[in-house]
């Protein structure tokens, strides 16, 4: 797809890859409206892009709750115009320290579904009609290595992040006129990485900003990979 | 009633303007009365929350945003008085007189200042909204809610007024032909050689139970034709395929476009004047999806270009007769000719 000029909608916008990925697709020339829960933080950032150039938009809500769909789809529509990207970036943990299934509330587990999973099935429903009558749009899920493999303590989001590249997968077969994938971007230096494992050596940590560019690098040649398809980002940087 | 949860199984009555018959069948079997070469136009106008309780000097009122001036923070409104979505519009109270400079406040930073007052009817206002971009658009969906009906059993949600490839927020009612479609009928369509393209139509105000402003709806509309939609109606009109609007929002873009440069669309940003009636012959568009509509309404009006006021006639008497819904969120009815 061409960032230039188009309009993108990024949640979990306001730290971490969700933020670099805003700023990133700012200065190749895309209007972004980023959303996150905390107002002020975002704010900062898209106050920052701004002030290197870009066009960024703030819209304060979260995906997780299923009211906040369509007047967040309103608002991004009005402010942007049509949504050209869509990118699943917003997601939570569950109660940190991670915990194991054994002794994790099915109504963690429940909310980590319902911002990780089911916001984003409501935002694509919300959105993808309009890119498909277009013949046109990319809807981006942020995935986790925890998608793949099983690992003590990531349950819920493990479990959230394999239904959400389902998803992925499934979109892909029932609207080719749309094209769609899931990137793991790999283990990043986030504010989130430190919540889930405080204890990691952080220089063996990924750049959210280095991940951002790749994933615009990306998002240029998305033609060129099958829709629905998984995506490692990391593997392919340090290739 | 309550609108119909299977939506392919919206009964559709098909009239059809050449023969001069009527039959029914059901949405669901809209791809087999089109033929290879026709063209759907949908309009892409995701519906707002309209309907905004509003606090003033001389006491509550309802605003119902109309239309909104080109990019600007200006608006037509339409004033309610007390009562709520239950009444029937012709039978609720009347608003307080509110002068030009009243201010109303209209939820958690929303504020608004009547700008002016129509001749027609103290009812029909200028309204200049006290907030732009960032600030206005969350605020609007926090205070505002859809436009409701009076014959439906519930309150409508903003999701119950989208239709499935809405994008921008520019009708104030809902353009409902399209509520019943699917990306899976668009496509089975398209399997058929029947393609689609769309416009963007701020579809407005029904009816505003005030017969003065009645007899000026609808008001002049902003629409916009990309492209690649002129590009497809030019192309489907050379080969003698027919263009089908999705609704009257439709046909409204599509032939106050011809209007203006004497028979073909342009790809174009402007405002619909045009009101489309029983004198008007339409240069674009073939035929539409449209609700069922009862004599005396805009939507009436629109349809008798398309068919004889006695075909029309008939088909509401058909529909009441076969149990079909009415009104908005009711069945639907084709005004075609048939496919072979």
């Amino acid at each position: 797809m061409r960032v230039r000029g188009s309009a993108a909608l990024i949640t979990g916008g306001s730290r971490g890859l969700g933020r670099a990925l805003g700023a990133e697709l700012a200065r190749r020339g895309a209007r972004v409206v980023l959303v996150a829960r905390n107002g002020e933080a975002l704010r900062r950032t898209v106050e920052e892009i701004r002030r290197a150039g870009g066009e960024a938009h703030a819209l304060v809500a979260d995906v997780g709750e299923k009211d906040a769909i369509y007047p967040l789809v309103g608002a991004v529509t009005a402010l942007a115009g049509p949504i050209d990207l869509l990118v699943h970036n917003a997601s939570v943990l569950g109660p940190v320290p991670l915990l194991p299934l054994a002794d994790t509330d099915c109504e963690a587990l429940q909310q980590v579904l319902d911002v990780n999973l089911v916001g984003p099935f409501r935002l694509t429903q919300a959105i993808v009609g309009s890119m498909a009558i277009r013949g046109a749009g990319l809807v981006l899920s942020i995935s986790s290595d925890a998608a793949i493999n099983g690992y003590p303590g990531w349950g819920a989001y493990g479990v959230s992040k394999a239904g959400l590249d389902h998803l992925i997968r499934t979109w892909a077969a029932e609207v080719p006129a749309v094209r769609f994938a899931s990137i793991d971007p790999g283990e990043m230096d986030t504010d989130m990485h430190a919540d889930a494992m405080p204890d990691a050596d952080r220089s063996t940590l990924r750049d959210p900003q280095e991940v951002a560019r790749w994933i615009a690098d990306w998002l240029e040649r998305a033609e060129d990979t099958p829709s629905g398809a998984r995506v490692e980002a990391a593997l392919e940087v340090h290739a | 009633m309550w609108p119909r949860g299977e939506r392919l199984a919206t009964r559709l009555l098909h009239a059809d303007p050449a023969r001069d018959t009527l039959v029914d069948r059901r949405f669901g079997d809209l791809p087999e009365l089109l033929r290879a070469g026709d063209l759907l136009v949908l309009n892409d106008a995701a519906t707002l929350p309209a309907s905004l309780r509003g606090l003033s000097r001389l006491g509550p009122v309802e605003v119902r945003l109309a239309a909104r001036a080109e990019g600007g923070r200006h608006w037509t409104a339409v004033l309610f008085g007390a009562g709520s979505w239950r009444q029937r519009t012709e039978d609720r109270a009347l608003p307080p007189l509110l002068a030009p400079g009243e201010r109303l406040q209209l939820g958690v930073g929303l504020e608004a200042e009547i700008t002016d007052v129509s001749p027609v009817s103290a009812r029909l206002v200028g309204l200049r909204l006290e907030a732009d971009g960032e600030r206005l658009w969350p605020a609007l969906y926090r205070a505002g809610r859809p436009i409701q009906y009076s014959h439906l059993c519930g309150p409508l949600a903003l999701w119950d007024v989208q239709t499935p490839y809405a994008a921008r927020p520019w009708a104030v009612e809902m353009p409902s032909a399209g509520r019943a479609l699917t990306l899976a009928l668009l496509d089975a369509a398209a399997a058929r050689g029947v393609a689609h393209a769309f416009v963007t139509h701020a579809a407005g105000l029904s009816s505003s139970g005030d017969a003065a402003i009645d007899q000026m709806l609808p008001l002049p509309e902003r629409y916009e034709i990309p492209e690649p939609t002129r590009a497809a109606v030019q192309r489907v009109r050379d080969h003698g395929g027919r263009v089908v609007a999705v609704g009257t929002s439709v046909v409204r873009a599509l032939e106050s476009s011809a209007q203006r440069h004497g028979g073909r669309i342009a790809a174009e940003r402007a405002q619909a004047e045009l009101v489309i009636d029983r004198d008007s012959r339409p240069r674009v568009v073939d035929g539409l999806l449209s609700g069922i509509h009862e004599t005396g309404t805009s939507h009436r009006r629109l349809l008798e270009a398309f068919a004889a006021p006695a075909l029309l006639d008939r088909a509401f008497a058909h529909a009441e007769e076969r149990g079909y819904l009415g009104h908005e969120f009711g069945d639907l009815s084709l005004t075609l000719a048939s496919a072979h």
